[in-house]
C-alpha cells in the first residue's frame, strides 16, 4: 500500500497506464454505443426507448462510483495522510460529476416516452440530483482550499459524510414505493435478457476504464502543477 | 500499557464517526418511510383513505382485463390492485405507451366520494424485466433455446 503512494513510482505506472486506459476505454465505448443503436432489438414494452440504457446505467454506476473514489480517497488520506489519496479524490470529483450529469440526462430522455414524464421527484430521482449538487459542492469546497490555502482535510471530511447519499441513492427504491423500477443488475442475477446484459455489461466496463484513465490524466497534471509551482519557488529563492 | 499509535487513534476516531454517521442516516430513511414515498399502494388507499378531493398519487398494477374505453373515445376505466385491494381509477387523456394491462401505473389525482379515484396524469412504471419483442412473442421453449444459442 505504502509503496503506491511513493508519486515517483506511481508516475511511472501512470505514464504508460493512461494512455492504455483510455484507448481500451474509448474502444469499448464506442462499440457499446453503436452496438446499442444498430444491433440490439426493441423491447417487448419500450419498443426503441431501450436503446438509451446502455448509455444510462454506465454513466449513472460512474456517477456513483466516482463518490465511492472519492469517499474511499478521503478515508485514506484522513487516515493515513497519503498525499496522492487526496489528488486522487480532487482527480475523481469533475468526472464523476460528468457522470453524474450525463445519468440525469439520459435517464430524462428514457423517462419522456417511458414514464410519460421528463423528470418527477421521487426518491431514486431527488438522491441522484442530491449526488451531483454534492459533486458540485465538492469541486467548489476543493477548489477554494487549494486556492485560498487550508487544510486539505475539510474537503476529504466532505467526502467521507456526502458517501452515505451512495447507499440511500441504491437502497431508495426498495425502502421507498419510487417510479423509478428496481435494479435489474444484482448480485442474485440478472431480469435482463442477454440480449441487452451483455451490451449493457460491456458498456459498464467500457465506461469505467475511461473514467480510470481520466482521472490517472488529471492526477498526472496535479502532480506536474505541484512540482511546476515548487521549481518556480526554488528558482525565486535563488534568483 | 501502550499508547495508540496516532495512524490507528485516526483509524479507530474515524471508523466510529462512519458507523455513527450510517447510524443516523438508516434512522432518518426509517423515519421517512412514508413521507419519502412516491404514491400509495391500493392497501395504503383502503386502509387509511385519503379525503376526498385530496391531491394524492395511486401506484400498482393494472388488473387485466380491467382496462375501458368509453364511448368518447378519449375517457378510459380500469383497476388497480396490489393483490390485497383493489380501487377503481377513471381517467381522460393521452396515455403513456408502457401503459397496458398487468403493467405498473402511477396516477396523480384525488379520490371521488364515492371510492373512484379521478386521475388526472398517468404515469406509467417499467419493471426491471428487459427482454425483446421477438422473445415476448415466443413460447417457453423457444425462449430456453433462443437464450441458450446466445450463451
Amino acid at each position: 500500500m505504502h509503496g503506491f503512494a511513493n508519486p515517483a513510482r506511481f508516475l511511472r505506472i501512470a505514464r504508460w497506464l493512461t494512455p492504455a486506459l483510455l484507448v481500451v476505454g474509448l474502444a469499448m465505448t464506442a462499440a457499446t454505443v453503436v452496438y446499442g443503436l444498430f444491433y440490439a432489438p426493441a423491447e417487448r414494452l419500450q419498443g426503441e426507448t431501450v436503446r438509451i440504457i446502455f448509455l444510462h446505467i454506465p454513466t449513472v454506476w460512474l456517477g456513483m462510483a466516482g463518490w465511492t473514489t472519492i469517499a474511499v480517497a478521503s478515508f485514506v488520506e484522513l487516515v493515513w495522510r497519503h498525499p496522492l489519496a487526496g489528488i486522487a479524490a480532487r482527480a475523481a470529483a469533475v468526472p464523476g460529476a460528468v457522470f453524474t450529469a450525463l445519468g440525469l440526462a439520459t435517464g430524462s430522455i428514457w423517462g419522456r416516452p417511458a414514464w410519460g414524464a421528463w423528470w418527477v421527484w421521487d426518491g431514486r430521482l431527488t438522491s441522484f440530483l442530491v449526488l451531483l449538487f454534492l459533486y458540485l459542492g465538492y469541486i467548489a469546497l476543493a477548489d477554494s482550499v487549494d486556492r485560498e490555502g487550508g487544510s486539505s482535510r475539510i474537503p476529504a471530511i466532505f467526502g467521507l459524510v456526502g458517501a452515505i447519499n451512495i447507499p440511500i441513492i441504491h437502497f431508495s427504491v426498495t425502502w421507498w414505493n419510487s417510479l423509478h423500477q428496481p435494479p435489474s443488475l444484482t448480485t442474485g442475477g440478472s431480469a435482463m435478457a442477454p440480449a441487452f446484459l451483455w451490451g449493457v455489461l460491456a458498456g459498464v466496463l467500457g465506461f469505467s476504464l475511461l473514467f480510470g484513465g481520466v482521472v490517472l490524466a488529471r492526477m498526472r497534471a496535479i502532480l506536474a502543477g505541484v512540482q511546476a509551482e515548487a521549481r518556480l519557488r526554488r528558482k525565486a529563492l535563488e534568483g | 500499557m501502550n499508547a495508540l499509535k496516532p495512524k490507528h487513534q485516526r483509524l479507530v476516531l474515524l471508523s466510529v464517526a462512519l458507523v455513527a454517521l450510517i447510524g443516523a442516516a438508516l434512522l432518518a430513511a426509517w423515519a421517512l418511510r412514508n413521507q419519502a414515498s412516491y404514491f400509495y399502494v391500493p392497501s395504503d388507499m383502503a386502509a387509511n383513505p385519503p379525503a376526498p378531493g385530496q391531491a394524492v398519487r395511486l401506484g400498482g398494477m393494472v388488473e387485466q382485463g380491467s382496462l375501458k374505453r368509453r364511448a368518447d373515445g378519449l375517457t378510459i376505466d380500469f383497476v388497480v390492485g396490489d393483490g390485497k385491494a383493489r380501487v377503481p381509477v377513471v381517467f381522460s387523456g393521452i396515455v403513456p405507451d408502457l401503459f397496458v394491462e398487468g403493467s405498473g401505473v402511477v396516477a396523480e389525482g384525488s379520490l371521488r366520494p364515492d371510492g373512484t379515484f379521478a386521475a388526472t396524469d398517468l404515469l406509467a412504471k417499467h419493471d426491471e424485466n428487459y427482454m425483446p419483442r421477438e422473445l415476448a412473442d415466443m413460447t417457453e421453449a423457444q425462449k430456453r433455446e433462443a437464450i441458450a444459442e446466445t450463451e
